[in-house]
């Protein structure tokens, strides 16, 4: 369906143009709103209200929040794409380092990161609200990283001779050339990375570390609390509010994105289908945008020119200042040092470990990886048939969908209270619940490649099967299985990505002002977090990330290369 | 005589390889491009052409040599350089306009002027009209005509251009071609020279004023033929047909070589053909008396020449035909396959392809000496990876492959990626 917008223009203003420059205000005041909160002290626990009237106050405070660690990740995407670039030995190091930081759960990094932001700004909100963002920072940041840079490593050789045979700048090269190119994919992982964001909201806002609690306002917190309380209305108006945020976010923000990124595909042919958005389109009207737009444009040219023609002058000078050079090494013998330093404390805390903390870990593992592969499990039986059936029927597939987008909005981690309140009725532990938990949070990972798979079945294939009256199971020994095979992996994946970090909110989980916990790593790692039992934190999210790097290696990339070979459809 | 834009002077070009050795792909090459002069590099497919190019337009370096533009180094000199691409290269996010003014922009030209001149760019290549078009609107032919605009925007002084037309279909190709001999000795296009690559032997013929044939592995200099026809160039011509031979048997010369055993210096590269359509040009041959013209191939099969090359060079590897001065001839052998019925023709293959091939006589005799009488693909692309690049010792694996399966010497298995001798026993199961 095509929306159509236009409007009238007022005094050579178009109403396109009064939208744009009330969004432009908008943020200014933003900016200054949120400068003058956080410069305040640390307020006292009981300052989050459960009063109505406060909810606006803490969605802003929320968004906010999600928003500048996004931007952090965008820049840290960039930033980390182009060192890795740089040559092949920073390529080697970044890329493994970076396939090590995203299995380390976000929660282990919530004591070390809060600790350092405190003695940095002592009782002040800003050093809570800044450990906020950068935990939130560490589940967003690493897909994105490697969406950008596997997009930069893709840009064909063509292009490139392209850009130095017209003596692209590297500023230029970027802006023409990486950005355009690493346009859709980041747009799609930072979709998910917000979702993420989402997820993990409840647990960076609110979090206790030894015998101090801290609380920052905002809407996670807000329905935390609520729980705490019980107060199960509270907690499902703040489940509410947390929705339609979420889906006024995607009309928006995501949706325009997506659909100007199509701007971007590098295919030679043009589809058949384009989407639509009327946001967009209202921006598109905009003639103040297209201003602005092209003065930015005109900028960026005359920077290049800038940069190219110093460039010409310096390499008549001397080509590789001292400076530079002791710069380079000072930084690495920093980085030397940083290394020993981590290295020696490390073995300090592990150190401490006892024997009977060892088995106690080792149980936790064994328990944690059963109730990984019981949720994983258990997703894929609904997921897969009902998946398929949406895939194969584009008919299904449009009145589903919208559904299914909504529901998957959902953060699960807000869920969480309201089924802790009925499994603690019901009198079932958080041993299975925990599954349940997970459970919640990873199943559409699986569902959406599982449909997009199953929609891309080639119909030919689909009449043939037809035509020999393939039916039933041998159908999908035949046809179905093999042919969403890739995509299953793919979910699989970052379905059990996401279920080990389920796991550190699911096992250990705080209800009526009660912990709930089972054993399990990730209630370790929660545990220890609270406690301020630094060694166990350790040793668990060592644990942790191990069981998770060695299944990618070993099951996941095996696999994902079968699809890749066996399962192509081409 | 005119000026001298650019000149190389003893360019090679070598690639490290495992182990320590180097590839070299290209050996000693001495060239000179003069003010008015339409070159073309033509060679083989992977002969190394395009490298030449890019090191002749500076975007890569060579191993040693060096290049003049003016008497001045490259890398002093700044020269001005527009390159067409086989693959067209556009920004598919920007319009046709805002790909032909990419280059004005770098360089700080005026908005404005940019503007204008990349409108008169693409009114010469006939694209006026497209300007708000986006790339992937267009056809192929219409693409490179965006990728011409963009690279004389810039008016360089050497226009290079890599295959622009082979990605193209035959009419189009034959279209753009015209246009652009006809603005360049029409001396509407703003350059003095074009360094033209391909290895399609007719379009050089067509264009150029000099063609510069190139051997491959490693590739050297092995003919410069200067073409005098006047334009615009008649194929039908007989000195048009005679010049294609000339270069067609310059081409094929030396291929033909002592048999690998004797040779120790290097390895033998196999043109990627498939055994069905060398058999097809065998018959082909026959159906003529056992000689054929190579132009009467190309007609024939509706091919273009070096479609067929790779099948005449197989052919002639296999000592099933000869090639001598632009002619085809079967030898005894090569007669005796085409007349046999298939079970004889996998015979006669067998045979030959033992005797004359050397990847497909090492690949045998390390299956029959393995116990297993099996063997990882790896173990093979291993070896090969001493003397070809690796995506080269791929095709080179899988044209064996392709050879060793049709001569039921050896087998492979897709999923464990192992060739292996199939045992007896089992082809009599099969039967059953």
């Amino acid at each position: 369906m095509k929306i159509q917008v236009t409007f009238p223009p007022i005094k050579g203003i178009s109403l396109s143009d009064l939208i744009v420059l009330v969004i432009l205000f908008a943020i200014i005041s933003l900016v200054f709103f949120l400068g003058k909160e956080w410069k305040g002290d640390l307020r006292s626990v009981a300052s989050i209200s459960l009063e109505y009237k406060y909810l606006p106050y803490y969605v802003i405070q929320s968004v906010s929040r999600i928003g500048i660690a996004y931007i952090l990740s965008l820049i840290f995407s960039i930033g980390y794409g182009y060192l890795a670039k740089k040559n092949k030995i920073t390529e080697t190091i970044l890329i493994s380092l970076l396939d090590i930081l995203q299995s380390i759960p976000v929660l282990s990094f919530l004591p070390g990161v809060l600790l350092a932001m405190i003695s940095l700004f002592p009782n002040k909100r800003i050093g809570v609200e800044l450990a906020s963002i950068i935990l939130i920072f560490t589940g967003q940041v690493w897909n994105m990283a490697f969406s950008y840079y596997n997009s930069i490593s893709t840009i064909p050789r063509d292009i490139l001779e392209v850009a130095k045979i017209h003596k692209f700048s590297k500023f230029y090269r970027f802006i023409k050339i990486d950005l355009p190119f690493s346009a859709i994919g980041l747009v799609w992982n930072s979709m998910m990375s917000v979702a993420g964001g989402w997820f993990f909201l409840m647990a960076c806002e609110m979090f206790v570390i030894k015998d101090r609690d801290f609380r920052l306002p905002g809407i996670g917190s807000f329905i935390q609390m609520a729980a705490n309380e019980g107060d199960l209305q509270k907690v499902f108006i703040g489940l509410l509010v947390m929705v339609i945020i979420i889906v006024f976010l995607d009309i928006l923000i995501w949706r325009p994105l997506v659909v100007w990124s199509q701007k971007f595909r590098f295919d030679t042919v043009q589809s058949e289908e384009e989407k639509e958005s009327f946001v967009l389109n209202i921006l598109r009207e905009s003639k103040l945008l297209e201003k602005i737009w092209d003065g930015v444009e005109s900028r960026i040219d005359k920077i290049n020119c800038y940069l190219v023609n110093k460039k010409k002058q310096d390499t008549d000078s001397i080509k590789k200042s001292p400076v530079k050079i002791f710069f380079i090494s000072a930084l690495l013998i920093g980085l030397l040092f940083l290394v020993l330093k981590g290295g020696i404390t490390a073995f300090d805390m592990l150190s401490k470990i006892t024997s009977q903390d060892f088995v106690l870990l080792i149980k936790a593992g064994g328990l944690s990886l059963l109730r990984t592969f019981g949720a994983i499990a258990i997703a894929s039986i609904w997921t897969v048939p009902l998946g398929v059936m949406i895939g194969m029927k584009p008919k299904v597939a449009n009145i589903l969908q919208p559904v299914i987008q909504i529901a998957a909005s959902i953060p699960a981690t807000a869920l969480f209270p309201i089924i802790i309140y009925f499994l603690l009725k019901i009198g079932g532990g958080l041993g299975f619940g925990s599954v349940f938990l997970m459970l919640l949070g990873t199943q559409w990972y699986l569902l959406f490649n599982v449909i997009a798979g199953a929609s891309s079945i080639p119909q030919d294939l689909k009449d043939i099967a037809d035509l020999y009256k393939i039916k039933g199971l041998r159908k999908w020994k035949v046809l179905i299985l093999p042919s969403i095979f890739p995509y299953l992996v793919t979910g699989l994946i970052t379905a059990t990505g996401g279920a080990w970090n389920a796991s550190i909110v699911s096992e250990y989980v705080i209800f009526g002002g009660e912990v709930q916990k089972t054993l399990g790593l990730g209630s370790l790692i929660s545990e220890s977090s609270a406690s301020g039992n630094f060694s166990m934190l350790f040793a668990s999210t060592l644990l942790m990330s191990l069981i998770v790097v060695t299944l990618n290696r070993f099951v996941w990339k095996r696999m994902f290369l079968l699809a890749e070979e066996k399962f192509r459809l081409d | 005589m005119a000026n001298i834009i650019l000149e190389a002077k003893n360019l090679s070009k070598a690639y490290p390889m495992r182990g320590g050795s180097q590839l070299t792909v290209l050996e000693d090459i001495n060239l000179s491009v003069r003010e008015g002069e339409f070159i073309s590099i033509l060679g083989p497919s992977g002969a190394g052409k395009s490298t030449l190019l890019r090191i002749l337009s500076g975007l890569i370096e060579p191993t040693s040599g060096k290049i003049l533009y003016h008497g001045k180094p490259l890398e002093e000199a700044f020269p001005s350089i527009g390159m067409v691409f086989q693959s067209f290269a556009l920004f598919p996010w920007l319009t046709v306009l805002e790909n032909v003014e990419v280059g004005l922009k770098v360089k700080g030209v005026d908005r404005e002027i940019a503007r204008q001149k990349a409108i008169k760019m693409l009114d010469l290549v006939g694209l006026d009209g497209f300007e708000d078009a986006y790339p992937r609107e267009l056809s192929g032919g219409m693409k490179q005509r965006v990728g011409i605009a963009r690279a004389l925007a810039i008016e360089p002084e050497i226009l290079f251009m890599d295959e622009p037309f082979s990605a193209l279909d035959i009419l189009t190709a034959d279209n753009l071609r015209n246009e652009l001999i006809r603005l360049w000795i029409e001396k509407k296009l703003p350059i003095k020279s074009i360094i033209f690559v391909t290895h399609n032997i007719e379009e050089a013929v067509f264009l150029s004023d000099r063609a510069i044939i190139l051997s491959h592995n490693p590739a050297t200099i092995r003919a410069e033929i200067s073409i005098n026809i006047p334009h615009i160039r008649n194929k039908n011509l007989k000195e048009f047909e005679l010049t294609v031979d000339d270069i067609f048997t310059i081409l094929t010369r030396p291929k033909i070589e002592a048999p690998f055993m004797l040779r120790k210096e290097r390895y033998q590269f196999l043109p990627h053909a498939k055994v069905g359509a060398i058999a097809g040009l065998l018959e082909l041959v026959l159906s003529k008396g056992g000689t054929i013209d190579i132009s009467e191939v190309t007609t024939d099969l509706g091919l273009e020449v070096d479609d067929v090359f790779p099948l005449i060079e197989a052919a002639a590897f296999l000592g099933f035909a000869t090639v001598k001065e632009g002619d085809i001839k079967l030898t005894e052998v090569g007669m005796h396959f085409s007349r046999s019925d298939l079970l004889q023709k996998k015979v006669i293959f067998r045979e030959m392809a033992l005797k004359n091939i050397q990847l497909i006589n090492q690949i045998y005799q390390v299956l029959t000496t393995t116990e297993k009488k099996r063997m990882s693909e790896d173990f093979f692309i291993e070896i090969l990876e001493n003397h070809f690049t690796k995506d080269e010792a791929w095709n080179q694996l899988e044209t064996a492959i392709d050879w060793g399966r049709y001569a039921e010497l050896f087998a492979y298995d897709y999923d464990s990626g192992e060739l292996y001798i199939e045992e007896p026993e089992s082809e009599q199961l099969e039967k059953v």
